[in-house]
């Protein structure tokens, strides 16, 4: 049996993205069809929440559970948003969807707008992705004409239309109060929860907020049933998800697997294993709001809550491979970088809180820190995770958190031997010649950008440690293998 | 095209779109052609694939090989772009990973118009529902 099986992006790569001819050959616009004519709004919540698909955008919240929601306040206006402010780095899920099948994305909010009272609908993408917003535009040209979107759709007299709205790149902004700040014009910052968006959201209307994935499993559910999609998964995760999986893997790649799937089919399987055959040693999910899993989890079923349980989330679904060459302290301060520089500033534990774990990373990784600094990262790590305003917050101190509890050997390490076994941290390491190998040709010496090589022709060089800039110029020109990191 | 009135309006002409469509990859149809699938999602683009479709386009009319080329999202295989899928009439479809104009020609000429099987061709490791 294949380990794939393409749902959400059954149509990508199959149909050209700016025909909807291909689409509807597809059975695209048959689900909005049955909907606006045999079912009713309940009918269709039922079926969805029945089918078990949850929020793909990475919290995992029931999505029929939040139709329901949307559709049972009562309000004049109410909004369906599609969120497309896809900002995880490596992760490009959402972008394939609208780039290759712009039009289920187009039918599903549809649906939403026919289950949920609304009558518009608006998705928000981000501007860097300007080939996925001209096919949407050319979609929705098409699907207006045609009478598939706009007034009386069908001849059914349900009216619902659709605008773009950009994003300026911010990663707030995939947070769903922010991104609704933003389209009102207002700064990208999240507000507390309650109200949800679903009670009062863009302009103080009832908003449904789902990601791009999750719509894309609706026209499906409904043509195929949801005893058909409850019968992909695991038991309380159902269906599949879409993982950009990226990193030091040999097939990267965009895949779809059933959820329970196991890290080890996705990485030996699918990917085809690790580059040049090294070991692999971890992979992070979630991205920055999430953990690494490791040689232990490797067996385990990916669903919700077994990434949980494991210290990570689901996330949006960047999977990225890392292998013996990657540094696990190096890894954190990475993705402590990014939110540091993407935290909205709005409360103080993101803010300042984030800002403090990443210097004590940086400490750590020049080989100045302390045993007491990792407690430190531990209790703050705990403390930002508690108090934090919205899930950016909430989230962001995963990566360090889960990797001091995953790879703590590595962490006291850098502490105590200041040393970093993946020679990563380049204040760790030193660079130095091999007094039998070194034969004084000067090359070395000719090529250091800093001057910090001396020693006469024929004679064995030496690298002045306080200048040298750890550039690696010496280790590539040297035609004797004679300078080692130590 | 026209506007759908109804949805029954949709469904006669889903019908026709299949019927249309499943007679392109049938062996003895007079419809019957050679389809190419060109990635061209963001990350195909990037890795060339523009210049494979237009070549595809240009060069099979120009060797009067009859075929229905058109551009396609993503199928998946980062690793490989730019990746084109051929399916000749009655057989399975083949996908190839890393085309460039070369290999472009490769495909005509030898998978194509002799028929024979050259090397390049990706596994396909997905169902699709």
């Amino acid at each position: 049996m294949a380990k794939q099986i393409r749902i959400a992006l059954r149509n990508c790569g199959v149909i050209d993205p700016e025909r909807i001819e291909d689409y509807i050959a597809r059975d695209g616009y048959m689900a909005l069809a049955s909907v606006l004519t045999d079912l009713s709004p309940e009918a269709v919540i039922e079926i969805l929440k029945k089918s078990g698909l949850r929020g793909r955008g990475g919290g995992g919240f029931p999505a029929g559970i939040k139709w329901e929601i949307t559709r049972n306040v009562v309000a004049d206006q109410k909004y369906v948003v599609c969120n497309a402010d896809e900002g995880d780095p490596g992760a490009f899920m959402d972008r394939s969807i609208l780039e290759g099948d712009p039009h289920v994305v187009l039918e599903a909010m549809t649906i939403n707008g026919y289950c949920t009272g609304a009558s518009r609908g608006l998705i928000y993408i981000r501007a860097e992705y300007p080939l996925a917003v001209e096919r949407l535009k050319t979609a929705m040209g098409q699907s207006r004409s045609m009478g598939l979107l706009g007034e009386n759709i069908l001849g059914t007299g349900f009216n619902f239309d659709i605008d773009i709205r950009y994003g300026a790149g911010a990663f707030v902004c995939g947070e769903e109060t922010a991104l609704i700040h933003s389209m009102e014009g207002l700064r990208g910052e999240p507000t507390v929860k309650p109200p949800f968006p679903s009670v009062e959201g863009y302009l103080k209307k009832p908003t449904n907020v789902n990601n791009v994935e999750t719509f894309a499993n609706i026209p499906i559910i409904i043509n195929k049933g949801w005893k058909w999609f409850s019968s992909i998964g695991t038991e309380k995760s159902k269906g599949t998800k879409v993982f950009a999986l990226a990193g030091k893997i040999n097939n990267v790649g965009l895949i779809e697997v059933p959820m329970g799937t196991t890290l080890r089919e996705v990485i030996y399987e699918i990917g085809g294993g690790i580059q040049y055959g090294k070991a692999f040693k971890a992979a992070q999910t979630g991205g920055p709001s999430g953990g690494c899993l490791t040689v232990k989890h490797l067996d385990t079923p990916i669903d919700y809550d077994n990434l949980i349980a494991a210290g990570s989330m689901m996330g949006s679904g960047g999977l990225i491979v890392m292998d013996e060459d990657d540094c696990m302290v190096a890894i954190a301060k990475f993705y402590l970088e990014f939110t540091v520089e993407e935290s909205c500033g709005k409360c103080s534990p993101c803010r300042i809180g984030n800002k403090r774990l990443f210097e004590l990373l940086e400490k750590i990784t020049q080989g100045n820190g302390t045993m007491d600094d990792i407690d430190k990262l531990r209790n703050l790590g705990t403390v930002i995770k508690e108090t934090s305003l919205c899930g950016l917050g909430q989230s962001s101190p995963n990566p360090v958190l889960s990797t001091i509890d995953n790879f703590p050997e590595e962490y006291h390490e850098h502490v105590t031997g200041k040393k970093c076994r993946s020679k990563v941290c380049k204040s760790l390491m030193q660079y130095l010649v091999v007094a039998d190998k070194c034969i004084g040709c000067t090359l070395c010496a000719r090529n250091c950008p800093v001057d910090a090589i001396s020693g006469e022709r024929k004679q064995v060089h030496f690298i002045d440690q306080s200048k040298c800039i750890k550039c690696g110029a010496c280790m590539d020109k040297c035609k004797f293998n004679a300078i080692i990191i130590n | 095209m026209a506007k759908l009135e109804t949805a029954n309006a949709l469904m006669e002409l889903r019908e026709a779109l299949k019927e249309k469509g499943a007679a392109l990859s049938q062996a003895n149809s007079p419809l019957s052609t050679i389809q190419v699938k060109v990635t061209m999602a963001t990350c195909g683009i990037a890795s060339g694939s523009k210049p494979v479709f237009e070549f595809m386009k240009d060069e099979l009319s120009k060797r009067n090989i009859p075929a229905k080329v058109t551009q396609v999202g993503c199928m998946g295989f980062c690793y490989a772009e730019p990746t084109i899928e051929i399916t000749i009439p009655g057989k399975s479809p083949v996908i190839f990973g890393y085309v460039n104009l070369k290999k472009a020609d490769e495909i005509i000429e030898h998978f194509i118009r002799k028929g024979e099987e050259i090397e390049g061709s990706i596994q396909i490791n997905y169902e699709t529902a």
